[in-house]
């Protein structure tokens, strides 16, 4: 069987007396779409901060791809094939749309006219070439999550974290969000989905973990996940009815 | 040589209480407006020649004429920010900044034009040629440098004071923590502007009172003690007053006792440079957040 | 965007041949003067650039660097007997060697943090060279005069040698700045100012890039020192690393334009001939009114223009209903 793309063993990220991650460990398989979800405060932007290299994690250990990235930096993992969203989009305001995805273009492209025609390319998959020589800040929040999801993909990832890119969606703007995120994995992408919008993320998710106040409490398919009784106390709640 | 500790920790204390006034009253105007205001050190050396001229015309001593001192450069500082500073405050950029830049090369100039670039000094003040002896001699302080430490530690404490129990000190609070907010509040962002700068400007009158009985007196006169306090705000942290208090006291004992060990030509180097060291260990000053 | 490019190039191109010929139409030797010192601070303004208008952090301590330049140069001279142009190599290479070393500390800092970092890092230099033996501490350095020639690096009388190096200067920090505005590193830097921790998530090592943009801002400062002091003959640490040369720089920058490739020219262009001729007409007395009208003006000037000549200008304004519209400051 294949090495899992990314392996957490013990991740534990302390702030002083707060214990944000709590002994987490999973793992996820190359070409999966996983969901990590949990109430407010659970520690899963944490855990995505610690996996991309914002924070150093307290204890444990990280392996994406056979290499330990534990103590990486942002940038570093990056160029290892992990590349992240943020759940407050950090558009790059006074750059164009075209330019923000150049940005991550870059990485894998030095020069301005490859860096340009991927750019493009990604603009297109992502359906925002319409909008390529508007300023960043002028978009809707809708459309900045999507240039974050354009200019994340534009760095040619093996594994991508969406943090909460579905959050304040119209129904037909959540459906074009959960057929890109087939369409990425169609092209080999792996991707972690963090989510609060269920009925988004269940369907196309091959994999559910579970996080509550720091500590992981379930994880397993999706239809057993809605039937397990600690994920409905603590989160979903008797009244939520899953397709099953 | 460890003897002389004690004297160095003392008269370190006294210049430490007059910088930490100085700071105090450019860290509200940092706080309250953001602004880095570069003619601060001039406001001081304005204050300085005041207190001189009333001393030579009026015979008036630098201790006696301490409060007009204190509302002569309110009115300066009252009057600079409704001329000038006003039109750039809220003003996103480098224009305030640059505008007090101006002020300051105005000023210093004005100063030699009106007064000419001689050293001036007071030499028969109240306080002059004493000393005060304590601990059985073993400690000697010379009288202006311990009323001047002692008087700017009053100044300060009075400026928290009011800062917390007053009314407009509540405004300046508020208004430095969150101008919209204030606004929406009722407060009277204008007039707490232009009242900070003249708090401000009343700070360093007493701070210039108090030093005029013992420092020379020329143009150039309050540039360091300017250069000095922009280190002691970020030092303490941009906002925080008290941060710039205790700042103040650190850099004062920092320039004695460094003075001391490594000559007073390299004691203003060490202060930028503690700065730039402990800058290192707390991006966001000692006691900022 | 490579039209509004080619514009903009030609416009550039234009005003530096127009520049470059302005002296030769003058035997007047105080325009000329004008016209040397107005090329210098814009070639220091556009270096300056680099680091601010393009990383976004403001440097208030650039003087550090132009008084290393004027020392290596006078010192070579004056105490070597050789010739400045080694004293200026050196000195751009100490510069940039600087720069390499407190870039890291420094730009852990941010915003005004970092700003009076860079200002406290003017004034160690400015303290030490006071008191260094080495350099005859405060009385400061007279350069020997020296037979006129360009290896000496001195002209005597002659205004016109002085104009075309320091416009040779010029040239190539203006060609500096357009260079890293327009590549890869440009834009990176942008990123890193915009939004420091999307570009670390896109594989961008910040400190790496802003180290880069301190040191050749640095390089290329430390050689309009070197100029200078070759132009003056003389130096002395509070002129060369004063505070208000710094923010002279600032202030010409901004004033025309931070960001923007144009802001030096523009902003040196109608500070320059304000602070010179002031002196010209007023500094005579000694008495200080030529600064004091200086002050004055630069008063008047920030107070009522804080987004620069440029913003006068009018170009284009962000647009935020879409359409192909950019900002000023984006522009190349």
């Amino acid at each position: 069987m294949q090495a899992p793309l990314l392996k957490v063993e013990n991740l534990t990220m302390k702030f002083g007396n707060l214990l944000a991650n709590d002994d987490v460990s999973f793992e996820v398989a190359k070409g999966q779409i996983v969901a990590l979800i949990g109430p407010n405060g659970a520690g899963k932007t944490t855990c995505f901060s610690c996996l991309s290299g914002f924070y150093t994690p307290t204890s444990g250990k990280v392996t994406f791809d056979g290499h330990n990235t534990t103590k990486l930096k942002p940038y570093d993992n990056c160029r290892l094939g992990i590349a992240r969203t943020f759940q407050v989009v950090k558009t790059m305001g006074e750059l164009t749309v075209e330019e923000n995805v150049m940005i991550g273009a870059f990485l894998r492209h030095p020069d301005i006219p490859t860096a340009r025609r991927k750019a493009a390319e990604a603009l297109e998959m992502t359906g925002l070439k319409h909008v390529s020589d508007r300023l960043g800040k002028s978009l809707t929040i809708a459309d900045r999550k999507r240039l974050e999801i354009t200019r994340a993909v534009a760095t040619e990832p093996k594994l991508l974290m969406l943090d909460e890119t579905m959050a304040g969606l119209n129904p037909t703007e959540t459906k074009e969000a959960m057929e890109l995120c087939l369409k990425l994995r169609g092209q080999g992408i792996t991707l972690i989905v963090v989510e609060h919008v269920m009925e988004a993320i269940m369907p196309i998710s091959d994999k559910v973990i579970v996080l509550d106040s720091g500590k992981k409490i379930a994880e397993g398919a999706p239809c057993d996940i809605v039937k397990d009784e600690a994920v409905i106390k603590a989160y979903l709640g008797d009244d939520y009815n899953a397709k099953c | 040589m460890l003897f002389l500790l004690p004297q160095m920790v003392a008269s370190g204390l006294m210049l430490g209480f007059v910088y930490a006034l100085v700071a105090v009253g450019l860290s509200l105007i940092w706080g309250v407006m953001d602004i880095i205001n570069f003619a601060y050190g001039e406001f001081l050396m304005l204050g300085m020649y005041s207190t001189f001229w009333f001393f030579t015309l009026f015979r008036m001593d630098p201790l006696l004429s301490l409060p007009i001192q204190a509302m002569v450069v309110f009115m300066i500082g009252f009057l600079v920010y409704k001329l000038l500073i006003k039109r750039v405050v809220d003003v996103p950029g480098l224009s305030a900044l640059l505008a007090t830049f101006g002020l300051r090369i105005f000023f210093r100039n004005l100063a030699q034009f009106l007064w000419t670039p001689n050293y001036r000094f007071i030499n028969e003040s109240f306080v002059a040629d004493k000393r005060v002896f304590l601990f059985d001699g073993a400690l000697i302080l010379g009288m202006p440098q311990l009323v001047a430490g002692i008087g700017s530690i009053l100044m300060t404490l009075a400026v928290f004071y009011f800062v917390q129990r007053t009314r407009m000190g509540r405004a300046i609070q508020a208004t430095s923590m969150d101008k919209e907010a204030a606004r929406l509040m009722g407060i009277d962002t204008e007039k707490v502007y232009s009242f900070t700068f003249g708090l401000a400007g009343a700070c360093v009158g007493v701070a210039a009172a108090l030093l005029a009985s013992f420092y020379p007196i020329y143009p150039e006169s309050g540039s360091i003690f300017g250069l000095i306090a922009l280190v002691i705000v970020a030092l303490g942290g941009f906002g925080n007053i008290r941060g710039a208090l205790y700042s103040g006291v650190i850099i004062g004992l920092t320039e004695s006792i460094g003075g001391f060990f490594l000559g007073a030509e390299f004691k203003y180097a060490l202060i930028f440079l503690i700065y730039l060291i402990v800058m290192q260990v707390r991006p966001k000053g000692l006691f900022g957040w | 965007m490579d039209n509004r490019w080619k514009r903009q190039r030609n416009l550039l191109w234009a005003a530096v041949v127009a520049i470059g010929v302005l002296p030769l139409l003058t035997r007047n030797v105080n325009l000329q003067h004008v016209l040397i010192l107005f090329v210098m601070y814009a070639g220091l303004g556009e270096a300056w650039n680099i680091v601010t208008g393009l990383a976004g952090q403001t440097s208030f301590g650039h003087s550090a660097f132009f008084g290393i330049g004027a020392y290596a140069a006078a010192v070579a001279y004056w105490k070597y007997g050789a010739s400045p142009w080694i004293g200026m190599a050196v000195g751009s290479f100490a510069a940039a060697a600087l720069a390499f070393v407190i870039s890291y500390p420094v730009f852990r800092l941010e915003g005004k943090y970092f700003s009076i970092a860079t200002l406290a890092f003017g004034e160690i230099m400015m303290q030490l060279f006071k008191s260094w033996d080495y350099v005859d501490g405060a009385t400061g350095i007279i350069i020997p005069v020296a037979p006129a020639s360009l290896v000496n690096f001195q002209f005597h009388g002659e205004k016109i040698p002085y104009f075309y190096i320091v416009f040779a200067m010029f040239i190539l920090a203006l060609a500096a700045f357009v260079a890293v505005e327009r590549s890869r590193f440009g834009m990176y830097l942008k990123a890193i100012k915009n939004n420091q921790d999307a570009a670390m998530s896109l594989g961008i090592n910040p400190a790496k890039y802003k180290l880069l943009a301190m040191v050749s801002s640095a390089a290329l400062t430390a050689l309009f020192g070197s100029f200078y002091a070759q132009y003056i003959l003389y130096i002395d640490p509070f002129m060369v690393f004063s505070l208000d040369l710094s923010l002279k720089i600032v202030l010409l920058t901004v004033l025309g334009g931070l960001g923007s490739v144009w802001g030096p020219i523009l902003g040196a262009a109608l500070l320059i001939p304000l602070s010179e001729y002031t002196r010209i007409a007023l500094g005579g007395t000694g008495k200080g009114i030529d600064l004091m009208v200086f002050g004055l003006l630069i008063m008047i000037v920030t107070s009522f223009q804080p987004k620069g000549i440029i913003g006068l200008l009018g170009k284009r304004q962000p647009n935020l209903k879409g359409g192909a519209s950019k900002d000023a400051s984006t522009a190349a």
